[in-house]
């Protein structure tokens, strides 16, 4: 019904963008394939019957980016990474792969469940900050920037071992304060235009907003390369964006707010495929 | 050219509040009656020759949200009601109030509050991250406001 309904605006609304091809399937180097609409997972109830991968709500050029490895930009810099995951880096003497040998069987499956509690660290944590506590703690090396493009790099490498696999982020135990904080930052409305997340992305995705086609801003395709900036983008950058948008002041990246906002919308995935490191604009 | 100063003390009056020196009703004490301000916020007619400007990105950027086919602006929004016959839809009151602040008359709408200066959570000074050090301005001048329903007033059915 919503389809149509978008359908038919598209039709009137003679001055829009091209509209992606809202039916047309994701499939990766020809055999690897993503499910980009599924079931919303059982705590979206009364917010979403269905979630959807921004992929769908792309033009079809860049839609077409992502459907092959030699095309999409985001695979340089994943090999750049794997440069670094091989190079020794600070004090000790130590590179990534030194512990963890080969990404692609030592990271496996990782992407699928992060941001989540780590019970050394007494807290719910995303990927860069696992990656600068390996950096600080064993290698002895600096910190990388929570949201620079380094660490978007190696997060795409790590990223990229769970491609294909199910988003599946723990909600409960001792997340779930995290998660429940992560949630009333999602409909909590910031800034001098006074926009939540749900505005756009849980009310209006579908709908332009301007030139943009509003997507329900899921975030299994990050590290996403973007037309926009033509760079991998991590999730906690794009957080940033999007509240300074609102004309407000963001959360620190990395820090517990935003955290907190990506495993909540991390979860709202659940049930997509991890597709890092995507296309998007 | 009447006198500014005598139009505050009127608006003053009719308001029951105080106006700024120009004439101005401030942000804080607009009033609303179900959400309509049947006052104008500058006691100066609205001119809606101005109204495309405000509507456009530069001003209120209305055209982001919502559809305006007398205005030739590309890409309008799919957000809010198209604004069409707006003026046959609502009265002036209503549209002021609107504009002002929609959340006084539609408490979830999406729409920012266009005559506000207060309330916000995080507010920074516009889009660059920064949190403001004095007052901020309201999105809209009280002027751009009565220009733009003036101009709403104009879209008939």
């Amino acid at each position: 019904m919503k389809r149509l309904h978008m359908a038919l605006l598209a039709a009137l609304v003679s001055a829009s963008p091209v509209l992606a091809d809202e039916e047309a399937e994701l499939v990766i180097n020809g055999d690897l394939h993503i499910v980009t609409r599924a079931p919303a997972a059982p705590h979206l109830e009364g917010h979403l019957d269905e979630v959807i991968s921004g992929w769908v709500f792309r033009s079809d050029e860049t839609q077409a980016l992502q459907m092959d490895d030699f095309d999409n930009p985001g695979m340089v810099f994943v090999d750049r990474a794997m440069e670094v995951w091989n190079t020794v880096d600070g004090s000790e003497g130590k590179s990534c792969a030194s512990c963890h040998n080969d990404p692609a069987e030592s990271m496996k499956g990782i992407r699928a469940v992060y941001p989540k509690w780590v019970e050394s660290a007494k807290e719910v944590r995303g990927i860069p900050a696992q990656v600068n506590d390996c950096r600080e703690n064993r290698m002895g090396a600096k910190p990388w920037k929570y949201e620079g493009n380094e660490m978007a790099e190696m997060e795409a490498l790590i990223t990229l071992q769970s491609r294909g696999m199910t988003v599946d982020v723990a909600i409960d135990g001792p997340a779930q304060s995290t998660w429940e904080r992560g949630k009333e930052i999602y409909y909590t409305r910031y800034g001098q235009l006074e926009l939540s997340c749900a505005n756009c992305h849980e009310n209006n995705f579908g709908n332009m907003i301007r030139a943009d086609h509003l997507s329900q801003g899921q975030i299994n395709g990050f590290p996403a390369y973007r037309l926009k900036n033509t760079k991998l983008n991590t999730v906690h950058d794009r957080f940033k964006g999007c509240v300074r948008d609102t004309r407000g002041v963001p959360f620190k990246p990395g820090g517990a707010e935003f955290t907190a906002l990506e495993l909540y919308v991390a979860s709202r995935g659940n049930g997509l495929m991890i597709e890092g490191p995507s296309v998007r604009n | 050219m009447r006198n500014p100063l005598t139009l505050a003390a009127v608006l003053a009056a009719l308001c029951g509040s105080a106006a700024l020196a120009d004439g101005t009703v401030a942000p804080g004490d607009v009033k609303y009656e179900d959400g309509a301000v049947a006052v104008s916020l500058t006691g100066t007619p609205g001119d809606p020759a101005n109204g495309p400007a405000v509507i456009d990105r530069k001003g209120g950027n209305c055209i982001a949200c919502h559809q305006i086919s007398a205005v030739n602006l590309p890409f309008p929004g799919e957000i809010g009601p198209p604004l069409d016959g707006a003026g046959s839809r609502w009265t002036e009151a209503e549209l002021r109030g609107i504009v002002a602040n929609a959340k006084m008359m539609f408490p979830d709408s999406m729409m920012p509050s266009f005559y506000k200066t207060e309330g916000y959570i995080r507010p920074g000074v516009a889009y660059t991250s920064k949190p403001p050090e004095g007052p901020l301005d309201p999105l809209l001048s009280a002027q751009q406001i009565e220009d733009v329903v003036a101009f709403l007033m104009t879209l008939k059915d």
